[in-house]
């Protein structure tokens, strides 16, 4: 935590030969992105330990010119490939790399907002629990700030069935006795299955001793047209605040 | 007890422990000892011991376990000489153990160059022994000699530059009185090459080059001056028939990986099968699974042997289950085409035409926006070993089924010692990591250990797993199939029809091939998981 203040400071000052980007370089920059560096760094840029893309400054590059550098020759003896882009297209990959400065650094009465939405009309919490308060029916959302960027969290709430990563699935499973499961899966593997069941009990159960089982549809509910768009951006907001240590 | 080390010791004195040619020819007559990577040189890993069987199979009990002081994969195959099991700790301890208590004899450590910059790894899958003698390939492209008796080595040749992206991880074959390796760095734009060194000295002896050179004949396959920087690795143990004096190996993928344009041509012997005289290195005839390769279908898998009756006339054929999601029969005596079926879901081709060439699908190219492929780059199967059995007539594949990747339209431009691929695939399998049970949807891929009759290509059974596995697969004598998975299981196989009969936990993925051996009259079956050995045998 203590290292935001410094990193705002830094990313709000001079800019280190920062120039300015058009929305449409950002979003052509961002389509490239996604198809060429996600694969390695992830949707937010930050699954590389060491290196973080996510937030607008970097470890081995101050200047524009030094990022492109990077981009256009990669970084021998490290798995960072040279590239085969075009100017103008190396140009618009650091303009949306530049536009992740902002990421994750909410306005602090948009996240009050954001928390009261979460706690009231968004009915978050019936499901999530945040620093210890609240049921373990859903993800644990108390790191969720370190774990997901922006992006990828707006689109767990808007479109939630395209980002169920295999952890946080449900599955119903029925023993050859008749005793019925339900719960978050932890762990599946050929011979068994390990879930967090409705009663937030930890429970093992081996395949050859099932009569059924089957995933349950995702029971994360889409906000789209139930939520504002400011209330989604405050909701984002808040949830970006939570880096796993209440404040 | 307290007899047994001595009588070790006393027994380590008087056998035999000079490994000759002629012991490496007639390794299936002395299944107590794995003298070679595949168990033999028609690489079927195929044990004909039998005490341990399907009424027993249930007793197998842990005997000892090795821990590598290493966090790599490992995918290293021992060898177990007349009581003696050698392994690699990753990248490369050679270590000497008791293979009937895992108490170690002696570790050569040796520490590559810093230069080394193996794509997927610091791995090695394993030695190769002549004589007294180890051999072992490392991931800075040197090939070592080691005394087996006190692991002292005896010569250190460097095979090629590990600062423009060469490196070996692959179990050396002995043949004769000579060492052949092959080099990997289909990822570095190399050109790649096997090589045959004498065991005694280290001194070079022949070389082919999986790319032909300018004016070569297959030189052509190249557009322009792609052939410098083709790729074509070769980094799996091949096979030998002593009788044709021919050795098999499988060759990688051309290079930049997945951007095919820049390498017009079929990207000749890239994605072959290739013999060569074992005494001159001379290419007998070659046979190319995938031309003009997009999709990274490397075939470096370890070509099996077998005698059979093919539509009623002995014939001696080679075993291949592809990369590209094919399996294939071939003549091993000119390489001509004899069957060729999908095991696994392919979309990159709708199917083979009479020589085996394959006829690509409209369309299945790589897209800006990404083009899903079946299978994905990891391919139907990858490196690790099939097994063949002829009791059952079957031949047992580690299979991918039902997986993808997204190829994706790129360029790249080669320098020396970097990555030249162009964009990678997106694929919602993930690598290999040995410290962690992955946990991921079997919509989006799925293993299984399938059987297949050679002679037909049809699917006899399979045993699915829930995850993709990166096993290699043993047979024996008593029908048992020994495999593992990514999800920390080993486990015994009726080889007839797929019944699960025994398994285990091991807790981390399977990425070798296991092995059978016998000491005193012991049957144990080994088997690496994580960053462990386990050996097994009947409890009593």
């Amino acid at each position: 935590m203590r290292f935001i203040p410094l990193f705002l400071a830094l990313s709000a000052g001079t800019g280190f030969g920062q120039h300015a980007y058009s929305p449409a370089d950002i979003d052509a920059g961002g389509t490239l992105y996604r198809s060429n560096c996600m694969k390695c760094h992830g949707p937010e840029g930050t699954t590389i330990a060491g290196v973080d893309l996510g937030h607008g400054t970097f470890r081995r590059a101050s200047t524009d010119d030094d990022l492109a550098r990077i981009i256009i020759n990669g970084i021998p003896s490290t798995a960072m490939p040279p590239s085969g882009f075009s100017e103008l297209q190396v140009k618009t990959i650091v303009a949306y790399l530049r536009s992740r400065a902002n990421a994750g650094t909410a306005v602090s009465s948009e996240a009050a907002r954001g928390k009261a939405i979460f706690e009231g009309k968004g009915g978050c919490h019936h499901c999530h629990r945040i620093y210890g308060d609240g049921p373990l029916t859903g993800p644990d959302l108390s790191q969720i700030g370190v774990l997901r960027g922006p992006l990828t969290i707006r689109q767990s709430i808007v479109d939630p069935d395209t980002t169920v990563p295999p952890e946080n699935r449900y599955v119903r499973a029925v023993t050859r006795d008749g005793a019925t499961f339900t719960g978050r899966v932890l762990s599946d593997d050929t011979f068994g299955l390990q879930i967090l069941d409705s009663h937030e009990k930890l429970v093992s159960l081996a395949k050859a001793n099932l009569r059924e089982y089957a995933f349950l549809p995702n029971p994360m509910p889409s906000f789209r047209g139930k939520l504002s768009d400011q209330e989604i951006s405050d909701l984002v907001s808040y949830l970006e605040t939570l880096k796993g240590v209440a404040p | 007890m307290k007899a047994f080390p001595l009588m070790l010791v006393l027994a380590a004195v008087t056998l035999p422990a000079q490994v000759s040619f002629e012991r490496l020819l007639r390794a299936s007559q002395e299944p107590q000892n794995w003298l070679t990577y595949s168990g033999g040189f028609d690489g079927r890993r195929y044990s004909s011991l039998s005490q341990v069987t399907s009424q027993n199979v249930k007793s197998l009990g842990q005997q000892w376990a090795f821990q590598a002081r290493s966090l790599e994969k490992f995918e290293a195959t021992p060898l177990v000489v007349d009581g003696v099991l050698y392994t690699v700790q990753a990248p490369n301890d050679v270590v000497a153990l008791d293979a009937a208590t895992g108490r170690i004899f002696w570790i050569y450590p040796y520490h590559p160059s810093p230069q080394s910059r193996p794509c997927c790894g610091n791995v090695n899958r394993g030695l190769a022994i002549l004589n007294h003698t180890l051999f072992m390939a490392t991931v800075d492209a040197h090939l070592i000699a080691i005394d087996a008796t006190n692991g002292a080595p005896i010569w250190n040749v460097k095979v090629a530059r590990p600062e423009a992206g060469y490196a070996m991880t692959m179990a050396p074959l002995v043949v004769k009185d000579k060492v052949i390796v092959g080099t990997a760095g289909g990822e570095y734009g190399i050109r790649g090459f096997i090589a045959a060194y004498e065991a005694k000295t280290g001194k070079e002896a022949w070389r082919f080059y999986t790319i032909p050179g300018k004016g070569e004949p297959g030189n052509d396959t190249w557009a322009g001056d792609s052939w410098m920087h083709g790729g074509a690795p070769v980094w799996v143990t091949g096979a030998y028939d002593p009788d044709l004096n021919l050795t098999y190996w499988g060759v990688g993928n051309p290079g930049p990986d997945w951007v095919a344009e820049m390498r017009g041509g079929d990207n000749l012997y890239s994605d072959c099968a290739v013999a060569l005289d074992a005494d001159t290195g001379a290419l007998k005839w070659y046979f190319q699974f995938t031309p003009h390769d997009e999709f990274d279908y490397d075939s470096v898998q370890v070509p099996i042997l077998a005698d059979m009756d093919w539509k009623g006339s002995p014939r001696k054929v080679m075993l291949w289950a592809n990369r590209n999601g094919f399996l294939y029969v071939l003549d091993r005596a000119n390489g001509k085409f004899l069957l060729g079926k999908p095991f696994t879901k392919v979309t990159w081709a709708t199917g083979l035409d009479e020589r085996g060439r394959p006829m690509r699908a409209p369309g299945a190219v790589a897209t800006p926006d990404g083009n899903r492929i079946y299978p994905g780059t990891m391919g139907g199967t990858n490196w690790n070993s099939p097994s063949y059995s002829s009791r059952t007539g079957l031949f047992y594949i580690p299979s991918w089924d039902n997986y993808y990747a997204d190829y994706i339209k790129g360029t790249v431009e080669y320098a020396e010692g970097q990555l030249f691929l162009g964009p990678s695939p997106a694929s919602p399998v993930a690598g290999l990591h040995p410290e962690q049970v992955p946990n991921r949807r079997a919509e989006d891929g799925y293993g299984a250990i399938r059987a297949f009759d050679p002679k037909t290509g049809e699917k006899k059974w399979e045993f699915k797993l829930s995850e993709v596995t990166d096993s290699g697969v043993l047979t024996t004598a008593s029908d048992l199939v020994f495999a593992g998975g990514r999800d920390g299981y080993f486990f015994a196989l009726d080889a007839r029809n797929g019944e699960l009969l025994w398994r285990a936990t091991l807790g981390g993925p399977v990425a070798s091939g296991p092995v059978s051996y016998a000491v005193d009259g012991k049957q144990y079956i080994a088997v690496s998981a994580g960053n462990t050995l386990f050996s097994y045998a009947l409890r009593p």
